[in-house]
């Protein structure tokens, strides 16, 4: 069942289509432990994964498709939460956050001509980020037109924002921002909006369970002025514990959309409010409007993750019911759920993909024998 | 109109315990890859799940390719014609996709023929009934027929969709005695059935030659058939005109009936039913028509031939509910008809949306029935958005694939409001393997204006080559770039290979760099010291001094340099060329004088120390020069 803010007017049309999506191929991650984070690169040409086991291990995907893992390597003392890729501009750089209570930067080094050959890459650790006392539990980059930023959120309810000055130099990062959230943090999200119009903005989301403490989900953003980061926003509506949070690309509107992973899937709009420029403060952040535009309890129970795709027209989400789903709005932006991945609990015989799923169209009123072709290439 | 509540697809996916949890990440395009979390270490899968890929059928591609053709041409049709001109030119805009579509079909036949796959034979009907669809919307919504015409193009319609007959007339004819065959008189039932009644009429005759006695019916019979008249839409005669004449001709074939001329031929007089249009007699034959959409052209044929447009959806409502059984459901492609027959175009391309995995037949549809305005003619005011809607999804689709990506370039470009943005976003993930594919990419960002897009790739080539050490190639890049930050970074780099090596590498590049050269200070730099280097190994001692005294003026050289500048100048000064000039050596002298001076203050810091120090070499260094050789430098002056 799902609640959407409808638009009333004659005729509604859902356009939907119905992802109809089947298993290509399946991979032996081969971690010792439990998996925790999967990161596509920016061109999804290489995939890092990181695990309970400590170890982070990346993948190279070949012209056949095929996946090769070409690092696997031990970076933190604790399992490692959540890993992610710089932008390409900056090279091939990674970063990491674990329950041991720091980050690392990782780069990776051009080798030898015969570990090439072997398919073998190698990973050095250009900087620890030590200044957490608490498990950290997410590490972003920041958009790229921000230079090469990266963020990190602790289990202290701390955000904290680094900065590589010279990015051909990754072992100086310089702690620029430290921001207290009073509640405990679980994610963080920036949004990737590069217009000249919004200033740096993140959301952080807190897995706090105290109900009481009000909202969950937190925005800031970068005031020039003051050169600092000030709160924008709490969503006071958000009062259950918050797992995951993603703002979607932005296509060039004056607004932004996030998406909430807590009880249920969230989306909101927030409208950035500047009516008068002389009046608005220059010290204080943009008013926001907030809107909920979704709310799904499809899953109904903890949704973990959230995740849009690059053109910000598809949202997944996956849940404690053991299923991802995938939604989708149409161009009267109604969301609706269009497809779920679940596990089946068969155990896996074969590797290729077969689409199980046809096409529902064709009945028995139109002739598919050959006579029918034959027919209309002679009757043309 | 009632939302219609789709239940959205479930993806099985193996080897993930029922109730455990899945994680995933958005991959480029619409590749999904998650994760199981399994409980039992040691044994977690990774999956790539896909959406169903019809574009990676090498003969869809070719659909996509030819449509991406017709697509553009389209688009370039001029908004001041005549309607009447564009009608035409939609119309055969129209049939050009339609041929597209059925050569794509004949090639799957082709393919079929040789090696039945499941895929392909999924394929073949999801085109025929695409095929099917859009003939009718052609017929309906494009050419919009009026009364009169209007059925002699759904007689067409049918005709073309229901190709058996032909092949079982061939059967027939080819057999040794036709009228025997037991097919028939199912040939000639469906002939008539369809209207070609020359085609009956000839296949009559033969039984009529194996029958002498009953020669007069069959006289009578053929006499029927060729006098039933058609509208002729490029003839004088009126609509009016022709339904009397039509009547005429049906009172007559009903005269026959009550007459029981053909009583004693028990397939001629079902035939005479037939054209009088009895509806039980035509629904005995519901085999022969197979579909009630043939059953309801027929009908028309037979007792509406004057049909208006705005009827046609009673007719085919009550046709469908006689031809089916009570109990059978109407299929999706029934609804997408019937709401054709309805007028209700956004209802067919809505039914269409959820009944294809594929945005390729609605987006095209659309996009033709918004140019000839058929969208906007409707109440809801975004039919525009309807078709960018769809584009948008259908280009974006194609984004996913290594060279298809590059059709779907010009739809986002035709996509007013979002197709800009669009692009952006997709083309900057478009994985740049090769060089050359870059180069593409970057020709489509630039003819553009998407500026950004061309920088930050540029960076990334760049980066890339600097991390494997093709400094030439990082230098060209990030000159394309206009990074002047990073070219100074691979200039320097030059220089420091060049301190270590003592030769340039790349030289060809940087020979001919041209006014690139004054992307940064450093490149600049870099480019006429290896000038410099140029001009003395081909002996051009002054010209070398002359540019060497330059980079010192300019100030352009950087701190780490200066020390080599100096023992690049010094050697300089003992060629003859060079110390013959009047003011060269002197002037030579004097900067190098600085650039020592400099050099130690910037090391030592100032001090009367220094001074000294520096007077004394000053000295020292002149009275060198003075002593040199009988030549000499002139007057020296100390």
């Amino acid at each position: 069942m799902c609640r959407t803010d409808r638009v009333p007017t004659a005729g509604i049309l859902w356009l939907a289509l119905v992802v109809i999506m089947f298993v290509a191929r399946s991979i032996a991650a081969d971690h010792k432990d439990l998996i925790h984070d999967v990161s596509y690169d920016f061109h999804g040409r290489r995939m890092a994964t990181c695990s309970s086991d400590q170890s982070v291990k990346v993948w190279d995907r070949s012209e056949n498709g095929e996946w090769h893992c070409t690092a696997s390597w031990k970076t933190h003392s604790g399992s490692v939460w959540r890993v992610t890729w710089a932008h390409p501009e900056f090279g091939q750089v990674l970063a990491s956050c674990s329950f041991d209570r720091t980050a690392a930067v990782w780069e990776e080094i051009v080798g030898e001509s015969n570990d090439k050959q072997r398919g073998l890459s190698h990973w050095i650790k250009r900087t620890t980020l030590v200044d957490s006392r608490t498990s950290v539990t997410d590490v972003k980059f920041a958009p790229k037109h921000m230079g090469l930023m990266l963020t990190t959120c602790s289990a202290d309810g701390v955000v904290r924002i680094y900065e590589a000055p010279d990015v051909m130099n990754l072992s100086q990062w310089s702690l620029q921002h430290e921001i207290s959230c009073k509640l405990s943090c679980s994610c963080i999200s920036w949004n990737p909006s590069s217009s000249r119009a919004h200033p740096p903005m993140f959301a952080v989301g807190s897995d706090d369970s105290n109900v009481t403490y009000g909202g969950k989900v937190q925005i800031y953003e970068y005031n020039e002025n003051t050169r600092k980061y000030a709160k924008a926003e709490t969503l006071m509506t958000v009062t259950d514990a918050v797992h995951d949070i993603a703002f979607a690309p932005n296509l060039g509107r004056s607004f932004h959309v996030l998406a909430i992973a807590t009880k249920d899937v969230r989306i909101f709009k927030l409208v950035p409010m500047r009516s008068d420029r002389k009046e608005s403060t220059s010290t204080g952040p943009t008013k926001l409007e907030v809107q909920i535009v979704a709310q799904f309890d499809n899953h109904n129970s903890q949704v973990w993750r959230v995740s849009w795709n690059i053109t910000s027209t598809l949202l997944a989400s996956s849940g404690d019911d053991g299923c991802v789903r995938l939604w989708k709005a149409n161009y009267m932006d109604n969301w609706k759920c269009t497809g779920i991945l679940k596990g089946d609990g068969s155990p896996l015989t074969s590797s290729s993909g077969q689409p199980t799923a046809m096409s529902t169209i064709v009945g028995s009123s139109v002739q598919t024998s050959q006579n029918a072709l034959n027919g209309m290439s002679a009757g043309r | 109109m009632e939302e219609l509540d789709v239940e959205p697809a479930i993806t099985n996916i193996p080897a993930a315990s029922d109730g455990k949890h899945l994680g995933f990440a958005w991959g480029p395009g619409d590749i999904l890859a998650y994760e199981t979390l399994y409980m039992a270490p040691g044994c977690s899968f990774i999956h790539e799940v896909r959406k169903d890929e019809d574009i990676y059928s090498p003969i869809l591609r070719k659909l996509f390719n030819e449509s991406h053709h017709i697509f553009v041409g389209l688009q370039t049709i001029r908004e001041d014609l005549p309607s009447k001109n564009k009608k035409t030119q939609f119309v055969s805009i129209s049939k050009n996709y339609r041929s597209v579509i059925r050569a794509c079909m004949e090639e799957l036949q082709q393919v079929l023929q040789k090696w039945p796959r499941n895929m392909e034979i999924r394929y073949v009907s999801i085109l025929l009934a695409i095929e099917l669809i859009w003939n009718l919307c052609e017929v309906l919504f494009i050419d919009a027929a009026p009364a009169g015409p209007l059925l002699l193009h759904l007689l067409d319609w049918v005709r073309l969709h229901k190709g058996d007959v032909d092949e079982k007339a061939r059967e027939v004819l080819q057999s040794e005695s036709p009228a025997e065959h037991h097919d028939y008189w199912d040939v000639v039932v469906s002939y008539v059935l369809q209207g070609r009644f020359e085609e009956a009429r000839q296949m009559l005759v033969k039984q009529a030659t194996l029958q002498p006695a009953a020669r007069n019916m069959y006289k009578l019979m053929d006499t029927l058939l060729s006098k039933m008249p058609f509208y002729n839409p490029g003839g004088t005669q009126t609509l009016t005109e022709f339904d009397v004449k039509w009547r005429h001709w049906h009172e007559e074939v009903d005269r026959c009936l009550q007459d029981n001329s053909f009583a004693s031929n028990q397939h001629l007089e079902i035939i005479c039913k037939i054209l009088v249009g009895d509806e039980d007699t035509l629904l005995e034959h519901k085999e022969l028509l197979s579909t009630w959409y043939h059953f309801l052209v027929t009908r028309l044929l037979f007792c509406h031939p004057t049909v208006k447009p705005t009827e046609l959806h009673y007719y085919a409502q009550s046709c469908m509910t006689m031809f089916l059984d009570l109990r059978s459901v109407p299929e999706p492609l029934d609804s997408i008809l019937l709401a054709a027959f309805e007028f209700d175009i956004h209802q067919v391309i809505k039914d269409c949306s959820i009944a294809l995995n594929n945005w390729w037949f609605v987006a095209h549809l659309t996009d033709l029935l918004d140019h000839c305005k058929l969208l906007q003619s409707h109440n809801l005011h975004f039919g525009s958005n309807l078709r960018e809607f769809l584009l948008l999804e259908y280009a974006s689709g194609l984004f996913t694939h290594h060279s298809l990506w590059q059709l779907a370039v010009d739809y986002f470009d035709n996509c007013p409001e979002f197709g800009h943005v669009y692009l952006e976003l997709q083309i900057e993930r478009v994985p740049l393997d090769t060089e050359r594919k870059a180069l593409k990419v970057l020709r489509i960002c630039e003819q553009r204006q998407m500026s950004e897009q061309v920088r930050s790739i540029c960076k990334i080539m760049a980066m890339r080559a600097l991390r494997n050490n093709r400094l030439g190639s990082a230098l060209s890049w990030s000159i394309r770039a206009k990074d002047a930050a990073f070219a100074t970074l691979i200039s320097e780099r030059f220089l420091q290979d060049y301190c270590a090596r003592g030769t340039f590498s790349d030289l060809d590049l940087i020979d001919n760099l041209g006014p690139a050269m004054l992307l940064s200070d450093r490149l600049t730099f870099l480019v006429k010291y290896r000038e410099f280097h140029k001009l003395y190994e081909e002996n051009r001692f002054s010209e070398a001094a002359k540019l060497l005294l330059s980079l010192i003026t300019a100030k352009i050289a950087p701190r780490s340099f200066w020390m080599t500048l100096l023992t690049d100048a010094l050697p300089l000064l003992e060629q003859k060329e060079v110390s013959h000039s009047a003011h060269c050596p002197y002037l030579l002298l004097y900067h190098l004088t600085c650039l020592v001076y400099g050099f130690i203050v910037f090391c030592y810091g100032s001090s009367c120390k220094v001074d000294q120090l520096l007077t004394s070499l000053i000295k020292e260094s002149v009275c060198r020069f003075a002593g040199l050789g009988p030549e000499g430098l002139g007057t020296p002056k100390v």
